[in-house]
């Protein structure tokens, strides 16, 4: 049981702050304490950055979950970019390629409950994050 | 939102920065440029970031800040970086980034106290203070 | 699944539905419910919601899938109703009786409208199910709600049992006690944070006497908060560490590398006192005349 909010476009950096802000309202709107709105809207602002810069822009919806035993905000990003072609040494904790982009995949993971990609090289990745409230 | 800049202050030998709007990537590389200037323009010894109003502080402004430090005491200045809230701080602990190099104090008069002390005692470890 | 006893719901909620409203809340009212607890005017305005919700949904014929998009507008509506019964501190029953009073009212309308018996029963099974699930997601949801209270009040106790306290300017202490499980351990940090800039501390002392067992996840806890606080621009002193809990550490392998620890909060507020008064000296000795 989800209500599906807006897809967003990512093609600037303040497309990234547009981001951040929908991640936030719908963190608050779920009812997240402080600390939690802080580490979701944290992670969205790495991945959609990823999204931008890695990706040449991309999207992302944020969907409010409100099931029966639980609630929480679950965030998707996509891009059609160069996909990632070392999953396993990206998520790494420390690895980087020089730009940071490692730090934000394994230190997003961190910050949220439930972190997927799917990314196939010359084709795209996508990313769900999901936290609970 | 792109286009704009954050505005720098001065109060003699120190330059304040208070970061109240929502921050994009390109704004905080325009600070970093438009402090590297302003310090060597106005002379500054002291460098005040206030980030109180900031409750996201990603990986890139986090290293954003590292580089405006580090840059700053190449120009001769020191940075304080104050006002971060606890969520931000605890997050960062989190996220696994290196504030070394940065000082930071609670609010913006520790920061001034602290930049005092510095410029008084001479430049001491950063890790120090 | 679409059924005769289906499109005669829809009518009579169509048709009837100013007198099926009001003869719903009558039933409200009678039953230890929801009326007493909420305003006349905003249990009307409820009920008036989830009939238009209910009666839309029904035209669709779907009678056993309430989570199907038709059935939202009712969900949400069952969801606030839930909100206040929870937050009301009634009995998930009670809160139910929302729902479970709409039966009378259908069935006596369904009854003079069928004068098969056969279809009669059909369309009764039909209503039935569909207002038990209705009514059982009620409960659901006034658990839910419940739980949300019980946690929110457990986090304000854990805030207001965590003892801040102010020992000088610029120097807060944080004596902790009994057992930590991560969850406590986690918002007595924050609140530490929180206590730290509200008192403009340079130093904070957690002093861990009181605490029998530390295991790594609350060293590990303890260790991030220690790094916030750095962060911030505060340090913080770890004291009262027995021996039992300095051999866990290192067995656990917890590094403490840059974490000043001292026995006693004593000894930890006389270095405190030491750091803090050394920068007040230093300001004194530059603002005092030269004489």
């Amino acid at each position: 049981m989800s209500t599906t909010h807006e897809q967003l476009p990512i093609a600037s950096s303040g497309d990234v702050v547009l981001v951040r802000n929908a991640v936030r309202t719908a963190a608050e709107r779920m009812g997240f304490r402080q600390i939690d709105v802080t580490k979701l809207v944290t992670a969205a602002s790495e991945i959609a950055r990823n999204t931008l810069v890695y990706g040449g822009g991309g999207t992302a919806q944020v969907n409010c979950l409100d099931g029966d035993s639980r609630s929480g905000v679950r965030v998707v990003f996509e891009d059609q970019g160069p996909g990632i072609p070392d999953l396993q040494l990206a998520l790494r904790e420390g690895y980087t390629t020089g730009r940071g982009m490692g730090l934000g995949l394994s230190g997003s993971k961190k910050l949220v409950d439930e972190f997927e990609i799917d990314s196939e090289v010359a084709r795209g990745t996508r990313v769900t994050m999901t936290k609970w409230r | 939102m792109t286009g704009q800049r954050i505005p720098i202050l001065r109060f003699g030998a120190h330059l304040l920065v208070s970061i109240q709007v929502d921050i994009d990537d390109q704004m905080a590389v325009q600070l970093q440029d438009d402090l590297s200037m302003a310090i060597v323009r106005a002379g500054a010894r002291g460098v005040m970031i206030d980030i109180s109003a900031l409750d996201v502080v990603d990986s890139f402004i986090g290293r954003i800040l590292g580089t405006i430090a580090a840059t700053s005491r190449i120009l001769d200045a020191e940075t304080v970086v104050a006002g971060m809230q606890p969520s931000v701080a605890i997050t960062l602990v989190e996220l696994g980034l290196s504030f070394k190099g940065v000082r930071t104090a609670l609010n913006v008069e520790r920061g001034m106290d602290l930049l005092r002390a510095i410029e008084r005692e001479g430049t001491t470890d950063v890790d120090d203070a | 699944m679409k059924n005769d006893g289906g499109n005669l719901l829809s009518e009579i909620l169509r048709g009837e539905e100013t007198d099926l409203l009001a003869e719903w809340l009558k039933h409200q009212m009678s039953a230890a419910g929801m009326a007493g607890r909420i305003s006349e005017e905003d249990l009307r305005e409820k009920s008036r919601t989830f009939l238009r919700g209910f009666t839309e949904a029904t035209q669709h014929g779907n009678f056993t899938d309430i989570d199907a998009p038709e059935w939202e507008k009712v969900r949400e509506v069952l969801a606030e109703v839930s909100k206040i019964g929870a937050r009301q501190g009634l009995s998930p029953a009670q809160t139910a009786t929302f729902v479970f009073s709409l039966k009378q009212p259908l069935f006596s309308r369904i009854a003079v409208k069928t004068t098969d018996a056969g279809t009669l029963a059909a369309q009764l099974w039909n209503l039935t199910t569909l207002v038990d699930q209705l009514g059982l997601r009620t409960t659901e949801l006034h658990q839910k709600g419940r739980e949300e209270v019980i946690n929110r009040q457990q986090r304000d106790i854990l805030e207001l049992s965590t003892p801040v306290v102010k020992l000088w300017d610029g120097i807060v202490a944080l004596p902790l006690i009994g057992a930590l499980d991560s969850e406590r351990t986690q918002v007595v940090m924050e609140t530490l944070l929180e206590q730290i800039v509200a008192n403009s501390a340079l130093i904070a002392i957690i002093d861990i006497t009181g605490v029998p067992t530390v295991d790594t996840l609350v060293a590990q806890h303890l260790l991030k908060a220690v790094a916030a606080a750095r962060l911030m621009g505060a340090e913080c002193i770890i004291s009262g560490i027995r021996p039992q809990i300095a051999q866990t550490m290192v067995h656990l392998g917890v590094e403490l590398h840059e974490v000043v620890t001292k026995a006693s909060l004593a000894d930890a507020f006389a270095v405190a006192l030491k750091r803090t008064h050394r920068k007040v000296m230093s300001d004194r000795a530059v603002e005092a005349p030269r004489v």
